[in-house]
């Protein structure tokens, strides 16, 4: 049995300790909206947050997030952070096919909750392993610069 | 982003729903191609057809049922848009809902439901603004009963008929009696100056359901009792399983079936975990057929052979021979592409039960209208007990126009007697074939003694998409049109053209890619026109501008682009511009690219300013969104796409060794849509062809380096 909090919930997983997050987060805990891209951290779809720290679920075995708090797409959010960073995607209507977003949100609600202020460098630093193949980087960079500010704002 | 009209979200149960409402409802619907609209359903009930492309509850709300693909390329917000227009709908009421796989849904280009060539609003943009205008005219026709007073004396405004004296129906109110009404046959349409919707500036409505992971893709499909299968797919093109050990996977924890079909052998279990280790423990002896010892130099041999030969005409005017041996400058030049993946962000994948004498599917597809009948004859069943659900794609591309994924899935769930989801992983998916065909042509042009072109001979050798499609052939005159597009109807007016095609078969299956033909020939015509440009020591813009006279789209775009970006005026120092045009799909774009070449010969792409005529526009966002989007496509292809081999075996599996563009590589993007009263032109393909010139020219200008294959060798361009 490995334990760990998901959004919120204890929850207890009778799986493999190998498996990778991001399967008992798909199929055993029913939460799809984090997504299989590549399966070797190389594009980011798969992104959630583990004791607040961005990491790459399909990279992740479960073993090691035993005892942690994970956030998905599902809950993020909840958090100040979160709603920030989703009310700019709304506003800048970011997504195309979409199937990138879940890992891209979950990368720059990371990057905002520990730079308020990201330059371009950080943002190319932080998002940098979350291809789109629909070519929407321009519009995360906007939304990501419009968050910052209604966030500094709200401060 | 002023006039951005917002909309409510669309529950994610809408889009699982097929059909089947509760309460009154008006639902209007076509049997396309038009003719003779019909109304299926009145009032109530479950009375849908499920060829309904909308209906209205008394809510007031608006549901329209989009037959079309989304993949990005934003059809579940156009489509209502373009319903919405006519019937006069308030945008807030606007709810899109996929439609279920159905003949009424048939695209009319195709003859059949599908998505792609950048075909749907230019097939159904009077479709469905006639629906949309049927339905008002209805509306309209059961107020003015209810009032007694003329229709003609109507207005309608924002969902709501509007009578004398301030009397006001919603359209909600008007939904049984509007039902009565006969459909109109030839419902008035509005005129453009009065659009509200069609034109402005609208957010997706499908954006809401990506931003919280509530959006279902094909890969978030599942039922009860379903299993996950990965598959030992053929290392080689063509090769087929002889045997296996089956003991390894069995013996994973969750492995419940080992299953041989045609392309290869599937390891099924309870999830994906087991079953991929499954697979990855399984021992498969493979027969490995003809293409065992496939290379990239035999390709290339292959291509250059059949450029040699090249004897299919597709074009020929004047006497290109005659005109190039009294030329006086000469050149000829050889340039060439790789096949390339489509690398769509979510790796194929598809939910298939075949249960009961019937298949239900869940799919993200482009083409569920010819799948179902390929997946009717795959499980033995009659094709109307075929159900294909469509679920949101990540990314399409034309890879999810193929229905190879759909076909295993379905073969699993037959002999499993389960439902059976197939995934690939991203290195099957890279290995898959469906490729973007690998060309080469051979140029010759001729100039006269002023610089003027007089001649231009192209031989361009490729495999052919139409002979592999499975559902086209090559005509008569032996040339597959999509490996010359844009390249025999080139538009610079030159005196003597001859342009052949040579069909080269190396193995690999070829596809649907991004723009296809235009993919290579723009990037083979604008870099060759450059060339010609340069020996004539003339501006590239104004050498092409010069031959574009007779091209005023083509023209306009061109002047727009270079003007927007500047041309001729000072850049900083190390930047180089170059520039491109195309026409492809109906719709005309022009790009120029600012670049620098670092000294290790990396190029970086610093602006991209494009000029778009694509007719009449419908969602401006979506358009300037969609030609960013192409862009980026067309420049990872340009920088590092090819899919190569050893062995037989493609040598790319994942991003590492197939990379795309990141964040920290994007390019700013400036999009001008140039005013037109044209009919629309297609959008999701058009941004791709003028980029890989435009920054090719642009790397010419910057080190004197004609870069004549794909991906960019970064080698070459290293500053002496
Ligand atoms: S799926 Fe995890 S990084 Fe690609
Ligand atoms: S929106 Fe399609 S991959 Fe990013």
């Amino acid at each position: 049995m490995i334990q760990m909090t998901v959004n919120g919930q204890a929850s207890s997983l009778n799986a493999d300790p190998a498996m990778p997050l991001l399967w008992a987060l798909r199929e055993d805990l029913q939460l799809t909206g984090t997504k299989f891209g590549c399966g070797i951290a190389l594009c980011g779809a798969c992104t959630v947050h583990v004791d607040g720290q961005a990491v790459r679920s399909c990279a992740t075995p479960l073993a090691d997030a035993a005892g942690k708090k994970v956030i998905t797409i599902e809950a993020v959010g909840k958090g100040r952070v979160g709603k920030a960073v989703q009310a700019a995607w709304a506003k800048v209507d970011v997504p195309q096919c979409g199937y990138c977003q879940s890992g891209q949100i979950m990368s720059a609600v990371a990057l905002l909750s520990v730079k308020k202020n990201p330059s371009d460098a950080d943002i190319d630093a932080a998002m940098s392993g979350n291809l789109c193949r629909c070519g929407t980087y321009n519009q995360i960079r906007a939304a990501i610069q419009d968050a910052a500010r209604n966030l500094s704002k709200g401060a | 982003m002023t006039a951005s009209i917002l909309h409510p979200a669309p529950s994610r149960r809408d889009f699982l729903k097929a059909g089947g409402a509760t309460g009154a409802a008006l639902v209007v619907s076509f049997a396309l191609p038009l003719g003779t609209p019909r109304v299926l359903a009145a009032t109530a009930q479950g009375a849908f057809a499920p060829n309904a492309f909308l209906r209205i509850t008394p809510d007031n709300r608006v549901t329209v049922v989009c037959g079309s693909s989304e993949m990005g390329q934003g059809v579940l917000t156009a489509i209502p848009m373009l319903v919405a227009e006519e019937l006069d709908a308030d945008w807030k009421l606007v709810r899109v809902e996929q439609a279920p796989s159905d003949t009424a849904f048939n695209n009319p280009v195709f003859g059949m439901q599908a998505t792609g060539g950048s075909t749907t609003i230019r097939a159904f943009y009077t479709p469905m603004r006639q629906a949309g205008a049927a339905a008002r005219e209805m509306l309209v026709a059961a107020a003015a009963q209810q009032w007694g007073v003329p229709a003609a004396s109507l207005k309608t405004s924002a969902s709501h008929v509007i009578g004398p004296k301030g009397k006001r129906l919603s359209y909600g109110q008007l939904v049984e009696a509007a039902a009565k009404e006969p459909v109109p046959k030839d419902p008035t349409l509005k005129k453009n100056a009065d659009f509200k919707i069609i034109g402005q500036r609208t957010r997706r409505l499908d954006t809401p359901g990506k931003l919280n992971g509530s959006t279902l893709f094909g890969i978030d499909a599942q039922v009860p009792g379903m299993l996950v299968a990965v598959m030992a797919r053929a290392p080689v093109h063509g090769a087929k399983p002889l045997k296996f050990d089956e003991a390894a996977a069995r013996a994973v924890k969750g492995v419940q079936a080992v299953i041989a079909i045609p392309g290869g052998v599937a390891v099924l279990a309870g999830g994906y975990y087991a079953a991929r280790q499954g697979r990855d423990a399984l021992k498969v002896q493979w027969d490995l057929g003809a293409h065992a010892d496939l290379s990239s130099a035999k390709i290339k041999q292959a291509l250059n052979a059949a450029a040699d030969a090249a004897g299919a005409v597709a074009k020929t005017s004047g006497d290109t021979d005659a005109a190039l041996s009294a030329a006086a400058t000469r050149l000829s030049a050889t340039y060439e592409v790789p096949y390339l993946a489509h690398a769509t962000m979510e790796p194929l994948n598809c939910l298939a039960w075949v249960k009961d004498g019937g298949v239900e599917i869940w799919a993200g597809t482009q083409s569920q209208g010819p799948a179902a009948g390929i997946i009717a004859n795959v499980a033995g069943v009659p094709v109307a007990n075929v159900k294909v659900n469509t679920m949101m794609l990540g990314g399409g591309f034309g890879r999810r126009f193929a229905p190879d994924f759909m076909i295993d899935a379905t073969l699993l769930s037959k002999i499993s007697g389960k439902p059976v989801k197939l995934i690939y992983t991203r290195e099957d998916d890279m290995a898959a074939g469906f490729y973007r065909p690998a060309s080469l042509v051979k140029f010759e042009g001729g100039l006269d003694a002023k610089g003027q072109p007089t001649a231009l001979k192209a031989r361009v050798a490729s495999p052919s998409i139409m002979a592999g499609s499975g559902f086209m052939k090559i005509p008569d005159n032996g040339v597959d049109s999509f490996a010359v597009e844009g390249l025999a109807d080139q538009p610079y007016g030159i005196a003597n053209q001859h342009v052949a095609y040579g069909r080269a078969e190396p193995g690999p299956q070829v596809w649907f890619w991004r723009s296809v033909g235009h993919s290579q020939n723009a990037f083979f015509i604008e870099s060759f026109i450059d060339e010609m440009a340069a020996a004539a020591k003339a501006d590239p813009y104004q050498f092409r501008a010069k031959l574009l006279k007779d091209q005023p789209r083509e023209l306009g775009v061109l002047k727009a682009a270079a003007q927007k970006a500047g041309w001729g005026k000072p850049l900083p120092k190390g930047r180089y511009r170059g520039i491109a045009v195309a026409e492809s799909f109906g719709s005309f774009v022009a790009q120029v690219a600012e670049v620098s070449v670092a000294k290790d010969g990396t190029p970086r792409v610093h602006r991209v300013v494009a000029a778009v005529d694509c007719g009449l526009t419908v969602n401006p966002l979506t358009i300037e969104r969609q030609v960013e989007s192409a862009i980026v496509y067309g420049l990872s292809a340009a920088l590092y796409g090819q899919i190569s081999y050893k062995d037989g075996v493609v040598e790319q599996g994942n991003f590492h060794n197939y990379p795309v563009l990141r964040i920290s590589e994007m390019p700013k993007v400036e999009v001008h849509i140039l005013p037109s009263q044209e009919a629309p032109g297609g959008m999701g393909e058009p941004g791709t062809p003028p980029i890989a010139p435009a920054v090719c020219n642009a790397i010419f200008a910057a080190t004197g380096v004609r870069v004549r294959s794909l991906p960019i060798d970064t080698r070459a361009l290293t500053k002496a």
